[in-house]
């Protein structure tokens, strides 16, 4: 279910730009289906991190009130062309996925 | 009886699936998440239970920060909320929606040169406050900024 995720890091002066969409449910756990009448059980991701040139720059705890496909941007000073971009997460189910980008 | 073995299926089964995410954390070394996840913040349903859970009870409201999000958002489900905190060495900022059925929505740790800035989508059950918290040095920010929502996006 983990579809890739987008990232663009783009540098200006020496701060880089990560900017992030990834692709994820991100259920409450407090939402009823329409249909059913059930309660959809929470699934959504739980820890982001990010890493720019092998160090890592930010650690995320996210809760459910995070949008569906969750779109993320930081910014980072120090960062030069061609560092590379690690954005990972992972979901209360342990569902995980990792992706690359290369500042530019 | 039976319904009592249920219950210690289900719980073992949930302890398993925790086991495992951990398992799988440690199994990959270049994500190390320094904090675990803030349960008693997360599911936390009010709001002096979010700020408290995250050592934020007494926050101190600063000019240095600042929440930029729409005035009016027509959907809930999907607000953007900018957060800029200029406060000299920020290490952490967290987003509260004050009337979510579960306020604390995240909390972003910044490190390694990385700027007291997030941008990012979060879902609004009501009108309310965007709180934006900040840790730096020992203390903690805050600073808000009010938007009306006209739909809610918490599955009401």
């Amino acid at each position: 279910m983990a579809e890739p995720m987008k990232i663009r890091a783009s540098l200006k002066g020496d701060t880089a730009e990560i900017k992030c969409l990834m692709n994820h449910v991100m259920e409450t756990g407090l939402r009823k289906d329409a249909k059913s009448g059930t309660v959809v059980p929470a699934h959504h991701i739980t820890n982001v991190t990010c890493e720019l040139g092998g160090k890592q720059v930010m650690d995320a705890q996210w809760g459910g009130g995070i949008s569906k496909n969750p779109y993320l941007a930081i910014r980072v000073k120090g960062a030069k062309v061609g560092d590379k971009v690690v954005v990972s997460w992972v979901d209360n189910t342990g569902d995980k996925n990792t992706g690359e980008a290369t500042v530019a | 009886m039976n319904t009592m073995r249920r219950a210690v299926l289900k719980g073992a089964g949930g302890a398993g699936i925790v086991s495992v995410a951990v398992a799988a954390g440690i199994l990959k070394p270049a994500a190390v998440y320094a904090a675990a996840w803030n349960k008693a913040g997360f599911e936390s349903k009010d709001l002096g239970g979010a700020l408290g859970a995250i050592g934020a009870g007494d926050a101190s409201p600063s000019g240095d920060i600042s929440v930029k999000a729409p005035d009016i958002a027509e959907n809930g489900a999907v607000v953007p909320v900018e957060i800029i905190s200029s406060v000299a060495g920020t290490e952490s900022i967290a987003i509260i929606g004050e009337k979510n059925a579960l306020p604390l929505i995240a909390v972003f740790n910044m490190m390694n040169g990385a700027e007291g800035y997030v941008s990012t989508r979060i879902k609004m059950g009501a009108t309310s406050n965007v709180l934006a918290v900040v840790k730096a040095g020992g203390k903690t920010y805050k600073a808000h900024k009010e938007v009306k929502v006209t739909i809610g996006g918490c599955g009401g």
